[in-house]
């Protein structure tokens, strides 16, 4: 028996010697994703995870300047609009190569948007390509010379230059495409300030320093995107220096982190707002007045501070504040006040009025939807109206939600995630964004004046002017209230304190060109 | 035994195809699809539409199961929606990776589990039984996914003696110490309730088997008391465990599940979960077939080790 004792504790020994856990080396930094990505390739993904990893591979023809949500030059160096709106003429740097060695030409551009949209395109069976539908405006491309391309659009649309920007705008290799064929996620070739080295499945994205890039090469080596789904393993890796920088910080550990001088903590709120879909076409909601009374009984500052622990912001209308030179900073969130709920409640003889509510049990950007739900079902009820809470896991939720409310419930959670202010109010707010033409507007709501607002700023191509129409929307539509505005998500990210010049982008990337590691 | 094995073997065959049929029509019925799962917000009917006919979602029920097991019979599982690659890669990936967890977490149990169960039943009553019993029923009652968040904050964040997750080192490694430093805390973890419940069995069978005559028998005829343990009374009651070892296996296969998650295991239980939660249907079938084959196999294999163990069913 004794031996067996000894056996046991020379081997613990050895494997404690072998291990000195390594810190990650310097120059590499080590990132923990919150899953496996799904293909690098940026025209065949959804997923705001493997936009982290795509970002620092490739570029676009423009990108959102550091930190804003405004476009900037990039692999084009300008361009230009027609007075209609509807051709956009791009200059092409003549310096770039992809990472495959071919050059960034006119050519390649088109053959990338053809790939996605044209059926008959020899590459199109490379997808499928779920988010082509951004660029649908897009009738034709020509190559005019080498550096110059000309996008001919259909009718005028103002959000394309940000959905340019977007990652499925992000400019591939046809060589490498050609090469691989629909492989080509796993073999990626962009122009980005990082080229794709590894990807061992489930267990590391590895991408090395780029040093030719053209915007000059990245101070890090090599960049290692880690899967790591659990959020707890996420910060036990975090803490036991398995990764350097970890997004997506579950509340409860942001203050362990926070509370210490070995890490930073980084926050930032984006473009994301999370809302309930109220049924204006039937039932007690049909009334403004009691859709309104939902939103003054919400307690939103406690859902914010108490539920979310400080991960969001009161939201105060349909577009979110990230969107900063499209939105209204006039309009204040409806006030906590379930006096004046009950008082309207009572103006539109809804008392101990029954509601159905769905509750999502997760989902892209729903935070924390359960204990949400049951937060404001208990804010309702303080002012007489009974909620009864119906709750689906997300694929089924929006299988019920996304056809609409009619005859199944009154109000459901919502959340989105934009790039552009006109993307969800064009739609989910417009009466021609009925779930029965196509469109999320689940809560059929309807006013002739948003309608009119909206389609006239996707068809302006003047900002300022754009801007003016979209606080104007905001204005109405805060006060006929289809929605009760409740959260804009703060994304968050912990690091190391060896790591330098991070910071978070209000589009939700992960541009770490800049960033640093001692 | 080979007729026997033959026979078995065959029997599997139908049994795999049901499930399959099955797995297809449980994927057909939960509500939403694939198309939806991958566009998210932007799941708009026209979308759906569109991504469904560039999936080959649109054809009939019928019509893509049996294009499923046209190709399957090629040797061909398909691609996998969500991943973009050859579901028989990943399942394989996947699979050999919970093989190791799971063979590891059941060496644990099996020794561990015979060792305590011996020792207790030998000492029925004395001290080392109940100091055993007694970790015993907390290593029952212990539930793993805790026992692993525990481990995990011990030895990976306060000491920092082995990693936190993974299977290997992000750097470097990649042999054969480094993929044991990663398996120890979750091998561990997920062999614990199952060393409880063989150590239980173990010990309840020892009594029983030590009650016989014939060991009385035998220590009668002066057999040193280690040859009747474990000559005369071990061998005769490993009769009755070994079945509920292969019961056993099945748990750990099944349990991986949450270690895997605890510990970011790249294994299969894991694959499936999220398969299932993105209705990536091939991948989900891939993965089914693959692991109930296994369980075939392992059944298989219990049933033989006790043909060899018990000479009462050779005849």
């Amino acid at each position: 028996m004794k031996k067996i004792f000894y056996t046991a504790a020379l081997v613990a020994g050895l494997f404690v010697a072998g291990a000195a856990e390594a810190q990650t080396p310097p120059g590499v930094l080590v990132v923990g994703q919150i899953a496996e990505p799904k293909s690098l390739d940026p025209h065949a993904v959804t997923a705001v995870n493997d936009f982290r990893i795509l970002m620092n591979v490739y570029d676009g023809l423009v990108r959102y300047k550091d930190g804003t949500l405004e476009v900037e030059p990039s692999l084009a160096e300008s361009w230009t609009i027609s007075d209609d709106g509807t051709t956009y003429t791009f200059d092409l740097r003549d310096d770039v190569t992809f990472h495959d060695g071919s050059p960034l030409t006119a050519e390649a551009v088109k053959f990338n948007f053809e790939r996605m949209l044209d059926e008959n395109h020899p590459y199109h069976d490379t997808g499928p390509f779920p988010l082509s539908f951004f660029f649908s405006a897009i009738d034709s491309v020509t190559a005019e010379d080498e550096d110059t391309v000309v996008f001919k659009l259909k009718q005028p649309y103002a959000p394309f230059l940000s959905n340019l920007a977007y990652p499925t705008g992000l400019i591939v290799s046809p060589a490498a495409v050609e090469e691989f064929g629909k492989d080509v996620g796993r073999h990626p070739s962009g122009t980005g300030p990082f080229r794709f080295a590894e990807w061992e499945s489930n267990a590391k994205v590895v991408v090395v320093r780029n040093e030719d890039y053209w915007g000059g090469a990245p101070s890090l080596e090599a960049v290692v995107f880690r899967p790591i789904t659990d959020a707890n393993t996420r910060v036990a890796e975090m803490l036991s220096g398995g990764i350097d920088l970890m997004v997506e910080v579950p509340p409860d550990s942001v203050a362990t982190f926070a509370g210490d001088s070995a890490y930073a903590v980084f926050e930032q709120a984006g473009p994301h707002v999370w809302f309930l879909i109220l049924n204006a076409k039937e039932g007690p909601l049909a009334d403004k007045k009691v859709r309104q009374a939902v939103n003054y009984a919400i307690d939103k500052k406690a859902l914010v501070e108490n539920v979310l622990q400080g991960t969001a912001e009161v939201a105060a209308g349909p577009t979110p504040p990230a969107f900063a030179w499209a939105y209204n900073d006039s309009l204040s969130p409806y006030p906590y006040d379930p006096e004046k709920a009950k008082a309207l409640i009572k103006e539109a003889g809804q008392e101990g009025a029954e509601l159905t509510f769905y509750v999502t049990e997760g989902g892209s950007g729903m935070l924390d939807p359960v204990p949400m739900g049951a937060a404001i079902q208990a804010d309702l009820a303080k002012v007489g109206l009974n909620v009864e809470i119906e709750t689906y896991e997300w694929n089924t939720f929006l299988g019920k939600v996304n056809p609409g409310l009619e005859g199944k419930a009154d109000m459901a959670e919502m959340a989105w995630m934009t790039n552009d202010p006109d993307t969800l109010p064009y739609l989910a707010l417009r009466s021609e964004a009925w779930p029965d033409k196509g469109g999320f507007n689940s809560g059929y709501y309807s006013n002739p004046e948003v309608d009119k607002l909206l389609e006239a700023a996707r068809s302006s191509t003047d900002q300022a002017e754009r801007a003016k129409l979209y606080k104007e929307m905001q204005t109405i539509v805060h006060d006929d209230a289809p929605w009760a505005f409740i959260a804009n998500w703060k994304q968050n990210a912990v690091t190391s304190s060896a790591v330098g010049s991070f910071a978070l982008q209000p589009s939700f990337f992960l541009i770490l060109k800049d960033v640093t590691k001692g | 035994m080979l007729a026997y094995t033959l026979k078995r073997l065959a029997f599997a065959v139908p049994v795999l195809l049901g499930l399959t049929v099955i797995v297809f029509l449980i994927m057909a019925m939960i509500p939403g699809d694939p198309a939806t799962a991958i566009l998210g917000s932007y799941a708009t009917p026209e979308n759906v539409e569109r991504l469904n006919r560039q999936l080959g979602l649109d054809r009939s029920l019928v019509e893509q199961y049996f294009v499923w097991l046209g190709n399957l019979l090629q040797g061909d599982f398909g691609r996998s929606y969500n991943l973009n690659r050859p579901v028989i890669d990943e399942v394989l990936e996947r699979f050999s990776a919970t093989l190791v967890l799971a063979g590891a977490a059941l060496l644990l149990c099996s020794v561990f589990g015979l060792l305590a169960g011996v020792v207790s039943a030998v000492r029925q009553y004395g001290w080392t039984d109940r100091i055993v019993t007694f970790f015993v029923l907390i290593g029952i009652s212990i539930p793993s996914f805790w026992l692993g968040l525990l481990l995990v904050l011990t030895f990976a964040v306060t000491w920092r003696v082995f990693p936190a997750s993974g299977m290997f080192a992000i750097y470097g490694g990649g042999d054969l110490p480094d993929l044991l430093r990663h398996l120890t805390l979750p091998a561990i973890t997920l062999a614990v309730v199952a060393t409880g419940v063989i150590a239980r069995l173990t010990r309840a069978a020892m009594l029983e088997v030590l009650r016989q005559d014939y060991i009385r028998t035998a220590r009668a005829k002066g057999v040193s008391e280690r040859r009747v343990i474990y000559r005369h009374a071990f061998k005769a009651a490993l009769v009755s465990v070994i079945p509920v070892i292969g019961v056993q296996a099945g748990f750990v296969l099944g349990g991986a599940v949450y270690i895997e998650t605890v510990f970011q295991w790249p294994g299969i239980g894991r694959m499936l979960v999220t398969a299932i939660s993105t209705r990536d249907l091939l991948l989900v079938q891939g993965g089914v077939l693959v692991v109930a084959a296994s369980y075939v196999l392992f059944n298989l294999l219990t049933d033989l080790l006790q043909h060899l163990v018990d000479p009462r069913l050779r005849t």
